[in-house]
């Protein structure tokens, strides 16, 4: 798979700060993505990873801290514009059941990078050819299994050349069965030099693609490191405990 | 004289009937269909803009929308159709003389917006938070993610309803008889009502049923349609979608038809 990643760039998140009321979702999340680098952030459900990924393309505002991209934070740009370079797949794929596959991915691309009709389709189809559903383009999202939804969702965020790519626990609603070819097309996307965190519960995944992996628990990043490190000699008690219970 | 048959008479006199028919199909039915259309359009653009003034995030919006769909969908037809329709007709004078049709057509759109902007607020507040999202994420603007990815997800789900309230409109537009009607603009029912008085009789009114009967049978068998379609017919974004789909469309249907 050759996916275009001379776009990517490094990903900085700050002594990040989030509070609905007084339930303090995060609580100070540092994290650095090297350009080109896959970082999975593991953890127990409720420990933030998910609001942390809504922080970085600022779905949800931060408190205090910052984001960087390339170096530079993005707190003061325009959000919309800051979220067609970072691209963000979600658990439930979130595609657009009204429109077929193609439009799905098109729709950015003719909406708000205005491109010409058949410039956006090239773009499209040659994204789905790479997610191996280049064939489906006709169809409606809800006709595809869960598997090739979530590929459509990964093909319809790489078509604005994202600089850094999101992943929200990106398998969680697929059948076991569906798993792999998802967890493939990520894996292909990482060495091909994507910048990416992964929210994920699939420990394999980590442990083979990631080149950092960070475990959160209550809104910070308790421990971070090499896969190998984390998987294999853990030294905090909660990502002891935690390992012990998801391996 | 049997008063079965003088019974028979009254409704299904064929002389009465045939006598108003050319005049039905060429002047009523026209009109009935030019009252009930322009409403329903305007109507409906009226009625978008209540519902995405319903759900914004301002209140200075959310609140006049509130107001509005309380007062015009309390006041019965016949009196906002009078309030209107007499009330401002000095100032229509000024503007296009004195046709009661502009009046009378702003009166039932007024009404049907206020319903109507019920129904697609119901509709697009039950398009999951996910799918804004997804457009968010991808760049989108907040108006533009409800144009292009919310709204026509929310307005599909409640097509049922909505097409039950141009039903209404359909029925309702025999009101503006209120306002005082030339020859020619007089629409089904005001002909079936002026035949029934002079021939005596109200077979020529009847005849004016079976044609307001013969436009909103089909549109009702149009809403199954629609909701067949949207239980069964394709499984436009998986089983829970579906749901949803047939949950929403069915309360504002109901709702729809209330006055």
């Amino acid at each position: 798979m050759s996916i275009d990643t001379t776009t990517s760039v490094s990903l900085g998140v700050r002594d990040v700060h989030l509070a609905f009321g007084a339930n303090r979702v995060l609580r100070g999340v540092d994290l650095t993505v090297a350009r080109g680098a896959t970082a999975c952030v593991i953890g127990p459900s409720g420990s933030g990873k998910s609001t942390l990924l809504r922080t970085i393309n600022r779905l949800i505002e931060p408190d205090r801290g910052d984001v960087l991209l390339d170096g530079r934070s993005v707190l003061a740009d325009d959000p919309d514009a800051l979220r067609q370079r970072v691209g963000m797949v979600f658990q439930q794929f979130n595609l657009f059941p009204h429109m077929s596959v193609l439009r799905n991915v098109t729709l950015a691309l003719r909406r708000i990078k205005k491109l010409p009709e058949d410039e956006a389709v090239a773009i499209a189809r040659a994204q789905l050819e790479l997610v191996g559903l280049v064939g489906k383009a006709d169809a409606r999202p809800g006709h595809l299994s869960g598997g090739q939804q979530q590929r459509v969702a990964i093909a319809r965020a790489l078509a604005l050349q994202p600089q850094v790519m999101l992943f929200d626990e990106a398998t969680s609603a697929l059948d076991p069965e569906l798993v792999k070819g998802v967890l493939g097309v990520m894996a292909d996307l990482a060495s091909g030099g994507m910048t990416m965190v992964v929210v994920t519960h699939e420990m394999g995944f980590a442990r083979q693609v990631a080149d950092t992996v960070a475990f959160m628990d209550r809104g910070v990043v308790l421990e971070a490191g090499e896969p190998a490190a984390i998987f294999e000699t853990p030294e905090h008690p909660r990502l002891r405990r935690f390992l012990s219970q998801v391996l | 004289m049997d008063p079965l048959r003088t019974l028979w008479e009254t409704f299904f006199d064929w002389e009465s009937m045939r006598e108003a028919l050319p005049e039905m199909l060429t002047v009523g039915l026209p009109n009935t269909l030019i009252l009930a259309v322009s409403a329903a359009l305007l109507g409906s653009v009226l009625g978008m803009l209540l519902a995405i003034a319903g759900i914004s995030r301002t209140r200075w919006l959310r609140w006049p929308a509130r107001v509005y769909t309380d007062v015009f969908r309390g006041l019965p037809a016949a009196a906002t159709i009078l309030l209107i329709g007499v009330g401002l007709a000095p100032l229509g004078m000024q503007v296009w003389g004195p046709n009661p049709y502009p009046l009378g057509i702003l009166a039932l759109s007024l009404i049907a917006a206020a319903y109507i902007g019920e129904i697609f607020r119901s509709g697009i507040q039950s398009v999951e938070a996910a799918q804004l999202e997804g457009a968010r994420a991808l760049g989108f603007s907040w108006g533009e993610a409800m144009r292009v990815v919310i709204i026509p997800q929310g307005v599909r789900r409640v097509l049922p309803a909505w097409v039950n309230q141009l039903i209404a409109l359909i029925k309702d537009s025999s009101l503006v008889y209120f306002l005082g009607l030339v020859a020619s603009q007089r629409e089904l029912f005001r002909i079936g009502q002026d035949y029934a008085a002079t021939t005596g009789n109200e077979s020529a009114l009847l005849l004016a049923g079976l044609f307001y009967l013969a436009l909103t049978v089909p549109l009702t068998h149009v809403v199954n349609a629609i909701d067949r379609r949207l239980r069964h017919g394709r499984p436009a974004a998986g089983p829970a979608d579906d749901i949803d789909d047939t949950d929403l469309a069915l309360p504002g249907a109901a709702g729809g038809n209330q006055r």
